[in-house]
């Protein structure tokens, strides 16, 4: 099938078809299953970012206007960092686990191995669409499985460059990238896979999860959510601010899942946090941040408008208290705050994803929470204080993903904490060794001997076996053997 | 019913089950409610099943008296936070991932074992926090009235709700909207009830089944050890609810040349265990209702596989009794061999040499367990890492369920998740990350504007490079 237009082999569910079967004949092969196979894949992962970074960051300032440093930290960094840390840890993630056995099913010995699922299908999302495709392609190698990667189309030089990029340094007789947009991706989840990992939005991930049901094919899902900022007013206010800002703007200007979404914080103490932010914004970002080389552009004009519509709103448009500039051509927001928004404007019903923060006000902090559990969980919860009690009631009563005191996302590069959602913000975790077991099959082993076999077990049943099995339940050496005496009750 | 669910959702809001005292008095009160209603429980299993008191005991309240000793036993060290370690450039922080309650828990359970496939989900669901509405299968009617009657005597009401009903209630539940659900059943209705899931983003735990095979290899080794093996392949087949059960040995794979050996074992241990006839059947379930009944009937309808019974093949219409029977070599493409059979019709299947039996295994879905009969150490590895399955167990079958250590599920078309032990703990919760950050020292090249220094200083940075960074700010300094 060729479309006219593109001169390019149309993906459609044959081609997907093709595709699924070839990887299986390439798992099937016991492949992807070796230590060194693993290893050679991470490795060159490795090199890849050694030695194409130039091109990575140019095709994210393409895609994003992502200023450098966030593409070399963000994407590449934090990649090159994930891929260390599955090399040096592989070979203990792989080992089966011991498991302990108990008296009922004495004598016997357990473990639990690790065996990858088969055939996985990663599909990635737009705003760091280098790390959101990669990232979890280094847990799915780990685990020992071959894999499918679907790039975002909202980044096409991304997706082109990490199309070019797993071809020529990765094994494609097991790693593939299928690019396109919602008909390839609509052919590739009408396959039958044995893991789905998607990032991106609530509405396409019922999608991905209802196409998965029709398989019984499991899923990790990394979404999003309003991911609230808690301001407390006995704080140090300067570094606090610095903080929500190189989390919201300095994070794709906002375009992140884990980016402070909007804050809450009391009415007496708004104005001072505001004042700060203002300054903090100048000294970031200059007095021209149209300008500014160290923020990225909206995506493109589809998330402009839907930015510029909620900052439109008739509740909400006078409650601009700093930045509120367009460049529609340029495809850019300022650093734009709201003060005092109403509890039913848009703005604080959907998630922003962009550069604007609306400040919520409460009378007291402890209010704040109550405002947050009213919403859907999000994936993350931010909070600044020094009380220690608001800390320990923030950590009870607010369910999301993951929480930081005191700072904003930074939890994103801890490889010891899973990182996932929960509820609307998602299912599952990675990151570490949360990315090896995302795509590892974990299998229960149990080996027993011949001997001490139980009789109690068979058939025919009597009152006698029936008095020995409680005491055998019970795990109580003294009540077997009253049962053996025929001293306990049947 | 929705009222019912709203009050579930209430009663989760206000923290009611969120308290370690709360889940260790529910915990506390299911003990008791096993303990104190035995006989009845004996009862409603006999009525629906036709199962004997120890096997009521051994598969049904043994299990769930263990599962609660052992969760009450561990509960504190479960939900206590557990510390991650933090890197020296996060310095001073604190990292721990916390457990949390996922909210409001639906729990779907079969009829083969009505009170295990119940309470042991449930027993996970209370110890992680939860709120929960039970929804047993209607086929066990005499199970489930003990389940509603007597659940609200025990537990907290408010918070544990058990609702009774056929497919069209199943339905209903599923259009709303649930933290979790877990269900125990077939694969068909596993796919219907994640689609259900999927409208609302619900994490689901699907405990599915499988045709599982049992690989028998030690006919040649002692005749005690054969003896043995053939107690545990009769035990692990018509043993749990005459085969009806998600873990029973579907099928058996053998060596040709010792078929007829194994075959004059298992009918020696079939007679011994269960009686010489239909007539004389004793300490055997029986199938759960005409409908499966005629199912199975059916399966051994095909003249070719009516020809390869070798045993048995009786069945009693009145009393929904089939007896034990083996069949040896039927089409490897009649129904019998290609669905779960999910009753007392044990198919032997016959290869030129073991090793065949892995291609074998591997020609079909995944299933939940394998049990392989040997003593071969390296044919233990070959099964092991060449083929898939919720579990694998050696030299017995059936008693991996009752192992707290060891996670009980599926993969592929025999489901995802897993629980048992911690894992049912694990399975109803939410694992919240949480880092605590001192506001001191401040890293300033977190912050723009950018400089070529800043980036250096985070590369070195994200790499742990504490030696580089120290040099790098000591040659900053300098110029």
């Amino acid at each position: 099938m060729t479309s006219e237009v593109e001169n390019k082999p149309v993906f459609c569910t044959e081609s997907a078809k093709e595709l699924v079967k070839e990887l299986r004949a390439s798992f099937a092969t016991g492949k992807t299953k070796s230590y060194e196979w693993r290893l050679t894949q991470l490795n060159a992962m490795v090199k890849m970012m050694e030695e194409k970074e130039p091109q990575i960051v140019a095709a994210l300032h393409d895609d994003l206007s992502k200023p450098e440093l966030e593409s070399s930290i963000y994407e590449i960094a934090m990649l090159k960092n994930s891929c260390r840390l599955a090399v040096k840890n592989m070979k203990h993630w792989m080992m089966p686990e011991k498991a302990k056995t108990s008296l009922v099913t004495f004598p016997s010995s357990a473990e639990i191995v690790s065996e990858p699922l088969g055939v996985v299908l990663v599909i990635s999302a737009w705003n760091y669409p280098f790390l959101f495709s990669l990232d979890p392609i280094v847990g799915a190698i780990a685990a020992g499985n071959a894999i499918v990667l679907k790039p975002s189309e909202i980044a096409p030089a991304t997706s082109l460059l990490l199309a070019r990029l797993v071809a020529e340094y990765l094994d494609s007789s097991c790693i593939k990238v299928v690019e396109g947009a919602v008909p390839e991706t609509a052919a590739l989840l009408e396959q039958k896979w044995d893991k789905i990992l998607y990032t991106g939005n609530g509405r396409v991930a019922r999608i991905v999860m209802a196409a998965a049901a029709k398989h019984l094919t499991p899923v990790v899902m990394e979404l999003g959510g309003k991911c609230p900022v808690i301001v407390d007013s006995d704080i140090n206010l300067q570094v606090a601010t610095r903080r929500i800002i190189a989390g919201k703007w300095g994070c794709n200007n906002g375009q992140a899942c884990i980016s402070p979404d909007y804050i809450i914080t009391m009415k007496d103490y708004a104005q001072k946090l505001i004042d700060s932010f203002k300054y903090e914004l100048e000294r970031f970002y200059g007095k021209n941040p149209l300008e500014s080389k160290d923020l990225s552009r909206i995506v493109n004009s589809n998330h402009f408008a839907r930015l510029s519509k909620l900052l439109d709103e008739d509740k909400v448009s006078s409650k601009i208290v700093h930045g509120g500039e367009r460049d529609k051509e340029n495809l850019k927001i300022t650093p734009t705050i709201l003060l005092d928004v109403p509890r039913d404007s848009l703005i604080m019903n959907e998630e922003i994803f962009g550069p604007l923060l609306p400040v919520f006000l409460v009378d007291k902090v402890e209010d704040s929470f109550d405002v947050i559990n009213s919403g859907t969980k999000p994936l993350a919860a931010y909070l600044f204080t020094n009380k220690k009690k608001l800390k320990e009631k923030f950590v009870a009563t607010v369910s999301a993903g993951g929480l930081v005191i005191n700072d904003t996302t930074v939890h994103l590069a801890e490889p010891t904490l899973p990182f996932g959602g929960v509820g609307d913000s998602g299912m599952g975790a990675y990151h570490g060794k949360f990315s090896f077991d995302a795509f590892s099959h974990k299998k229960a082993v149990l080996y027993r001997g011949f001997a001490c076999d139980a009789f109690v077990r068979y058939p025919p049943y009597t009152r006698g076996k029936l008095g020995l099995l409680r005491a055998l339940f019970d795990g109580s050496i003294l009540g077997i053997i009253r049962a053996l005496l025929g001293w306990s009750k049947a | 019913m929705e009222k019912s669910i709203a009050e579930l959702r209430e009663t989760f809001k206000n923290g009611g089950t969120k308290s370690i005292s709360w889940r260790q008095s529910q915990l506390k009160a299911l003990l008791q409610l096993i303990n104190q209603n035995e006989d009845s429980i004996f009862k409603a299993l006999d009525q629906d099943l036709g199962k004997s008191p120890v096997e009521s005991y051994r598969d049904e309240v043994g299990v769930l008296k263990k599962s609660v000793t052992y969760t009450l036993s561990c509960l504190e060290k479960w939900v206590a936070p557990k510390k991650a370690e933090v890197p020296l450039l996060f310095f001073p922080a604190k990292a721990e991932v916390m457990p949390q309650p996922l909210g409001v828990v639906l729990i779907f359970s079969s009829w083969n074992f009505p009170f295990t496939l119940a309470l042991d989900p449930l027993i996970g669901a209370i110890s992680a926090g939860n709120t929960v509405l039970l929804k047993p299968s209607d086929l066990a009617p005499a199970c489930i009235s003990f389940l509603v009657e007597t659940i609200p005597k025990y537990l907290d009401n408010k918070a544990i709700k058990v609702v009774a009903g056929g497919a069209d209630i199943g339905e209903r539940l599923l259009q709303l909207k649930w933290d979790k659900i877990f269900y125990t059943g077939s694969p068909r209705v596993g796919r219907l009830v994640m689609a259900a899931a999927a409208k609302h983003l619900t994490p689901v735990t699907l405990e599915l089944g499988g045709k599982c095979p049992a690989i028998v290899d030690t006919l040649s080794t002692t005749p005690s050890k054969a003896k043995v093996t053939a107690k545990r392949i009769v035990g692990g087949k018509w043993g749990p609810c005459n085969g009806q059960a998600c873990i029973a040995i579907d099928y058996l794979l053998v060596e040709e040349k010792l078929a007829s050996a194994l075959i004059e074992l298992l009918k020696k241990t079939i007679k011994r265990f269960y009686g010489e006839n239909i007539k004389s059947l004793k300490s055997i379930s029986r199938i759960v209702n005409e409908h499966q009944f005629q199912r199975l009937v059916n399966l051994l309808k095909d003249p070719n596989v009516a020809d390869s019974i070798v045993y048995g093949g009786s069945v009693d219409e009145e009393k929904l009794v089939i007896e034990p029977t083996i069949l040896l070599d039927p089409p490897l493409d009649s129904e019998i061999m290609s669905e779960e059979i999910f009753g007392p019709l044990l198919p032997i299947i016959t290869l030129k040499n073991i090793e065949e039996s892995i291609n074998f295994i591997n020609s079909k879905s995944n299933p939940l367990v394998i049990y392989a009969f040997t003593e071969d150490e390296t044919f233990k590895k070959r099964i092991l890492s060449e083929t898939s399955s919720g579990t694998v167990t050696f030299n017995d079958s059936m008693v991996q369920f009752l192992c707290d250590s060891l996670p009980f599920g599926g993969v592929g078309q025999s489901g995802f998740g897993r629980y048992h032990g911690k894992y049912s703990f694990d399975t109803f919760s939410h694992e919240k990350s949480i880092l605590h950050r001192g506001f001191y020292p401040e890293i300033e090249p977190r912050y723009p504007p950018w400089t070529d220094f800043k980036l250096l200083f985070i590369k070195l940075a994200y790499e742990f490079d504490y030696f580089g960074l120290i040099l790098l700010l000591l040659w900053f300094k300098r110029s």
